[in-house]
């Protein structure tokens, strides 16, 4: 297992370089180097945005179950910076829809966020993450206490309806929301058995913590 | 009778392509028409050169838009032909194994000439003329395509279709090996598709063969598709190896696949909106990341000739 400090100045550094890859692609990309965004610019912002957004989503999730299947307690030092990408990514997607897509077009926006079942409940998914990430420096964790983690357990429903904003939103091929709405039924599946194995067997050590299966 | 279509001064050709680029264009189309060359396609901007064999053809400006086609680039690079691929992207890297040549087509039904056919022998009595039509998709962007083909109407008329024909249906080919699309499962293959008979004789109904002077690349439905421009794009059926005259309602892909988002007659309508999706504005291809939506035409802008199809009907319920 790599120290704190090995984390801290290497591991953490990498992992927010990388999760800023997608982003610079689209930049540099914007300005036709190493490639273009398409006939569809629009489109192609909009899709990159919100895939990246709903995977780091499912990223910042999945640290958790890594932490207990593979014994690395270090990972959940990375857990806030992915779940604060995956904010970062799910605003773009929002702001490239408000901005470029209907260019503040206020009516027609109003309109399918009410109208559009897909657009609200991805609508309602972006607000729920706004409290999240208000709350999560440490400042905020401690002020909290232990409604700090109940507050958190929204990202579970944030992370379902971004599945199924997305879902809703494809027209025929569902595979890739097939596919994350998979690894979502494993991860909270995951966290379900735990939690019943925590309250089942309340003195158990090790076993009751889910770890080492 | 010379119908022109009544286009809507609210697009702008500005916004399609710069000024520059489109008058050139024009002088460029006008220095080779000067010349009495027929096949233009090597007159188009660089870029628009690449692809199929240059066509024969004579411009049709009645039934033209007056605003200019979008990029070579653009049309080839974006588009939907799901038998390619999903994405799309997908139809113009994944369409060079694709085979258009030789052809055949074959004529079923209520019709006295049926048969198998040649595409040439189609074709040959026909003159092909290029027109300029906006292609609206249903998923609410849309294009402006220089195609080159003939009416669909005067290439029906040879089979003869007799009075029992009143609908007319089409089938795309079945090739898994060339269409890697078609081993996904996410429409029933071979795509089909299908037009009221008046429909499919309306003059505005083209049977392409052709864009930007050449034939069609395979990405875009090569050697021969259905243009309906006051439809939407998924009309447009591709690489069409049968046709059949009908005398019931023949099933359509997309209606097969969601009947609640895709009907039979799929018109563009402004009012009538996908059930989860607005249809009133459109996303116009090649304006750029800071272009806004232009708010879209009743039948994609051809109202004048194509409402009189419709006179009577419901077309939220017809849609």
């Amino acid at each position: 297992m790599p120290s704190t400090v090995v984390v801290r100045r290497f591991i953490k550094p990498a992992v927010f370089l990388a999760c800023l890859l997608p982003l610079a692609l689209l930049v540099l990309h914007a300005f036709n180097i190493g490639g273009d965004l398409g006939a569809n610019p629009v489109e192609k912002i909009q899709d990159t945005c919100g895939q990246w957004g709903l995977r780091f989503l499912l990223i910042t999730l999945t640290a958790t179950s890594v932490r207990d299947w593979f014994d690395a307690p270090w990972v959940i030092m990375l857990r806030r910076m992915l779940g604060l990408f995956g904010f970062f990514y799910v605003l773009l997607h929002f702001l490239n829809w408000l901005i470029l897509d209907q260019g503040l077009y206020w009516s027609g926006i109003l309109t399918d966020i009410a109208k559009r079942p897909f657009i609200t409940i991805g609508f309602a998914a972006l607000l729920m993450l706004i409290p999240l990430a208000a709350t999560s420096t440490k400042g905020m964790m401690r002020r909290l206490g232990k409604r700090w983690k109940s507050l958190h357990r929204l990202v579970y429903p944030i992370a379902i309806l971004g599945v199924w904003h997305y879902w809703w939103q494809v027209k025929a091929d569902i595979r890739e929301p097939l596919l994350y709405a998979s690894i979502l039924a494993v991860l909270l599946g995951w966290r379900m058995r735990k939690a019943l194995q925590i309250h089942s067997l309340p003195r158990s050590s090790g076993e009751g913590q889910g770890r080492g299966v | 009778m010379k119908i022109r279509p009544g286009f809507s001064a609210a697009i702008q050709p500005s916004e399609i392509t710069a000024e520059a680029v489109y008058l050139d264009r024009r002088r460029l189309l006008q220095a080779a028409l000067a010349a009495g060359v027929a096949g233009l396609g090597a007159s188009w901007p660089a870029g628009a050169t690449s692809g199929g064999a240059p066509l024969t053809y004579k411009r049709n400006d009645t039934y033209s838009l007056s605003e200019p086609p979008n990029k070579f680039e653009d049309i080839t690079t974006y588009n939907n032909y799901y038998e390619f691929g999903i994405d799309k992207s997908a139809p113009a890297a994944n369409s060079d194994r694709f085979k258009p040549t030789p052809w055949t087509v074959t004529v079923a039904g209520e019709a006295e000439r049926t048969g198998k056919f040649a595409l040439e022998d189609i074709l040959k009595p026909h003159a092909l003329e290029e027109r300029v039509y906006r292609l609206r998709c249903v998923e609410a962007w849309s294009i402006v395509i220089p195609w080159v083909g003939v009416p669909l109407g005067d290439v029906l008329e040879q089979f003869k279709p007799t009075s029992k024909a009143k609908f007319v249906a089409f089938t795309t080919v079945l090739r898994p090996k060339e269409m890697p699309g078609q081993s996904i499962d996410v429409l029933q293959w071979p795509y089909v598709e299908g037009l009221r008979i008046d429909e499919a004789m309306h003059p505005l109904a083209l049977l392409a063969v052709g864009l930007y002077g050449k034939t069609l690349p395979n990405q875009n439905g090569a050697p021969l598709r259905l243009v309906t421009p006051w439809k939407y794009g998924f009309k447009g059926i591709k690489s069409i190896v049968e046709i059949r005259f009908t005398e019931k309602m023949p099933p359509t892909s997309w209606n097969i696949s969601a009947p609640r988002e895709y009907g039979f007659y799929a018109n563009v309508n402004p009012q009538v909106d996908h059930p989860r999706w607005s249809q009133a504005r459109e996303r116009k291809i090649g304006g750029g990341a800071f272009a806004s939506r232009v708010p879209t035409l009743m039948f994609n802008g051809y109202e004048k000739e194509v409402a009189s199809l419709y006179r009577g009907m419901d077309l939220a319920k017809n849609y």
